[in-house]
């Protein structure tokens, strides 16, 4: 028996230090009302400074720190927050905004009007070429009245409250790329790359205070453990699932909400592309594609389809008649491919970002739709930066599925891109009217009227089929039942004030 | 003394090679890290801000020179992800790593040693049969998957570990530990396989040699001669052998954080590609170029060391 001394003195040391070291697994969740795990599909990458922040899973983070002299609601609408009050002068281009008093930012300093000048002249700076609110160009001159600061426009834009959302910083603070300081519900306390984002909940915050006191955001980079992090308790809540990881939650201790991701998704066309510069083209893949399969098959009938570059939660906006301008109809597609010159179809290749499933998915059907009037796509995975400066900023691309979503709650934020001399306009879509329509519904200063050129801007896209829209996919958020009252946005923002400690 | 100033010549060689490919290689790949940077609300004149802001515009050689000379300061630049120094962003996630990879290494010694041991002085017996026919299925396992199987046995179901609740070393040392002790089991499994067969292997070539024929013909017993002679001549191409996998330990570790989510430097390194994050990358490649050619000089080293009879 000897000779298994050695294997068993082995075995023994390692069943010990296993033991030893399992046993202190860490704190685990502790007392839940105070605390929260929230898991993010990425890092802050960009910067966390609100002005130079541009990815939404950084904004939505963000919204949480920094407040504006306005900030949206649930519903959308805009409420006041470091402004008490304002007031819009009766031609449309003069706006007051009275500063409420007491607002701290989260140093312990109090919030002055000299800040919000600060935040207006960094915004409105126009020494790079472009500002960075490109609105902010229509202002003609800005100052301070007591407690109120004054803004007045070269034209009325009845837009332009909407860009009031933007964050207040206090001047001081000269490292606002790595150490962020804000109004808002929540302050930020420290970050470790790759790892983790601390919150904690700001205790002199002027509004209703956050409920949760600690919050960490803990980046969750690998898709496929996102399920077993939520049910091994590692996170407690996470924005954004897929339908098929809902199925594995079922029966589990979560409460799954559903709401919009808010954005459209399409299969963007290049409309310089050789076969898309015909407008046949583009309608015969509108009418071979049928969104309503491709919500069946990927998202398990979850999302709402769409018919221009709009999404529902847009409210006056949105037209719904948009989705019925092309019913699937192979034998019209085949005419208006034959018609263009191309009966036996054509090849093109669709780029799609490699870490968005969603879109993958999406892509993959659309493949197998088309082949019905004889085009053949194929799918080239590219990752997210080769997708950002190839086809984003390069237009080096035939088609794309993506999804576009809303900087601001404005319907030119959506649509704006489109007008043919807009750096933002990937699709290189050409359209005189549409260039015209665009350019006076900006211009427009009279509310009913820019609606209804913005209106008329989205059946231009649908007419001339600028892309193959397919949806504003669903949202699935899993929150652990310990915790209640989460709410969505018609805007891609994660509120977790509003979250808190199930009774 | 020339030997070891010769090796440290080749190693700093070694180094400027690998520090030229990973700077030009950048050059070579798609995507821009201003790009990257701003996302969609990039405009041709937000890119050529940043790009100059990043000193990007710059002639490659002149940005290659002010890399170097502030590497050999310690300075690797800033992150342009995270607008931190490099070496603060890193610093915690080194750490890390290095104690995945520590673990990894300790438990491939405490399993392998008397794993090879049995299965020499029993060779050909039942038991030994059955114990290398495993080692050579769990050699064929890589690391990652069988970090998938570990998660999914003691993580999922025995729930003797919370997959993905790693806990920081400065917070909580001995949770770190703890938490680590899968991953790093999971990087040794494939080296304990491979060192127990080697040790067996050099331990029963040595067992045929003149001199433990002699040793025998003392009057020594069997189990004497092993430990004494035979053992002590078969550990030296094992720990050769041990000093090498450390550097390979360090780079399969990078997998593996990927599968247990470790934020150890395979996480960042990761995503500092694919955001174009030329300083973080560079910085960790070379990194572990430093800890290859610095355990191979190591092992060198003991190896002229264990074995006075080899001259280099």
């Amino acid at each position: 028996m000897k000779r298994f001394k050695a294997v068993s003195t082995a075995l023994l040391i390692l069943a010990t230090m296993a033991i030893a070291l399992c046993g202190c697994k860490g704190d685990k969740t502790e007392d839940s009302s105070s605390s929260i795990t929230i898991g993010i599909p990425q890092d802050l990458e960009d910067s966390l400074d609100p002005h130079k922040a541009v990815a939404a899973g950084t904004k939505e983070i963000l919204f949480n720190i920094f407040e504006g002299l306005v900030k949206a609601d649930s519903k959308g609408d805009l409420i006041p927050a470091v402004a008490e009050s304002y007031i819009i002068s009766e031609d449309g281009k003069t706006f007051t905004f009275t500063l409420r008093s007491g607002v701290k930012f989260h140093d312990g300093t109090d919030v002055t009007a000299d800040d919000v000048l600060f935040c207006i002249a960094k915004n409105a700076d126009a020494s790079n070429g472009e500002p960075l609110i490109s609105a902010f160009s229509n202002i003609d001159e800005y100052k301070v009245d007591g407690n109120n600061i004054v803004i007045s426009l070269k034209e009325a834009d009845p837009d332009f409250l909407q860009y009031m959302t933007m964050a207040i910083i206090p001047k001081a603070n000269d490292k606002a790329d790595t150490n962020p300081i804000g109004t808002g519900p929540y302050k930020y306390v420290s970050r470790s790359a790759q790892e983790n984002i601390i919150l904690k909940a700001f205790d002199q915050y002027w509004g209703e205070k956050a409920y949760i006191s600690d919050v960490t955001l803990k980046i969750c980079a690998n898709a496929d453990s996102i399920v077993m992090d939520l049910l091994g308790g590692s996170i407690d809540f996470f924005a954004r699932i897929t339908s098929a990881q809902v199925a594995q939650l079922q029966n589990a201790d979560f409460e799954i909400l559903e709401g919009t991701m808010n954005l459209v998704q399409a299969m963007y066309l290049n409309n310089d592309f050789e076969p898309f510069k015909d407008v046949r083209v583009r309608q015969a893949l509108c009418y071979a594609v049928d969104q309503k399969e491709i919500i069946d098959i990927c998202f398990d009938g979850k999302g709402s389809p769409v018919g221009s570059s709009m999404f529902p939660a847009f409210g006056k906006y949105y037209i719904e008649e948009t989705n019925d301008v092309y019913n699937t109809d192979i034998d019209k597609a085949k005419e208006l491919l034959t018609e263009a010159g191309y009966p036996d179809g054509f090849s093109f290749s669709i780029s799609v970002p490699s870490n968005y499933q969603p879109h993958i998915d999406t892509a993959q059907v659309i493949v197998e739709q088309l082949k019905k009037i004889g085009v053949d796509a194929k799918i080239s995975l590219i990752e997210w930066d080769s997708w950002l400066s190839d086809v984003y900023v390069g237009r080096n691309y035939e088609a794309t599925v993506v999804g576009v979503d809303a900087s601001s709650m404005t319907a030119r934020a959506m649509l704006e891109r489109f007008d043919s001399e807009s750096s933002k306009n990937f699709v290189n879509f050409k359209s005189e009217k549409y260039d015209e329509l665009i350019r006076k519904a900006i211009a427009s200063t009279d509310d009913e009227e820019k609606t209804k050129l913005y209106k008329e801007c989205e059946w231009v896209l649908t007419n001339e089929a600028a892309n193959v829209y397919v949806q504003d996919l669903a949202e699935f958020v899993a929150i652990r039942k310990n915790y209640t009252g989460y709410e969505f946005y018609p805007i891609y923002v994660m509120d977790i004030a509003k979250i808190k400690p199930a009774k | 003394m020339k030997y070891v100033l010769k090796k440290l010549l080749t190693m700093i060689i070694t180094l400027l090679a690998v520090s030229i490919l990973v700077f030009f290689a950048f050059s070579l790949i798609p995507g821009n890290p201003a790009i990257s940077r701003l996302g969609t609300e990039a405009t041709q004149e937000s890119i050529d801000a940043l790009t100059h802001e990043m000193g990007l515009d710059r002639p490659v050689m002149v940005r290659f020179g002010e890399w170097v000379t502030g590497i050999l300061r310690g300075d690797f630049g800033m992150s342009y992800s995270y607008n931190q120094p490099v070496m603060k962003l890193l610093s915690q996630k080194l750490g890390t790593t290095i104690l995945l990879s520590l673990m990894a290494i300790l438990l491939t010694v405490l399993l392998a040693f008397p794993l090879g041991i049995y299965m020499a002085r029993n060779s050909d017996s039942k038991l030994d049969i059955a114990l290398t026919t495993i080692n050579q299925i769990i050699m064929a396992i890589p690391s990652f998957f069988s970090g998938i199987l570990l998660t999914l046995i003691f993580g999922v179901t025995l729930k003797v570990f919370t997959p993905g609740a790693f806990v920081s070393y400065k917070t909580n040392f001995m949770g770190c530990l703890g938490y680590l002790f899968f991953p790093a089991l999971s990087i040794a499994l494939p080296k304990v396989t491979m060192v127990s067969k080697l040790l067996k292997d050099t331990a029963l070539s040595e067992a045929n040699k003149d001199y433990v024929r002699t040793a025998y013909s003392r009057g020594n017993r069997t189990k004497a001669v092993f430990y004494n002679h035979v053992l002590k001549n078969a550990m030296i191409p094992v720990i050769t052998f041990l000093g090498m996998t450390f550097a390979d330990i360090i780079a399969g570790s990078i997998i593996v954080e990927q599968v247990f989510s470790v934020p150890g430097m395979g996480r960042i390194l990761l995503t500092s590609i694919s955001g174009r994050d030329y300083p973080v990358v560079e910085a960790i490649i070379l990194i572990l170029a430093a800890f290859v050619v610095v355990s191979n000089l190591v092992v060198d080293l003991l190896y002229h060391k264990f074995d006075p009879r080899i001259h280099v």
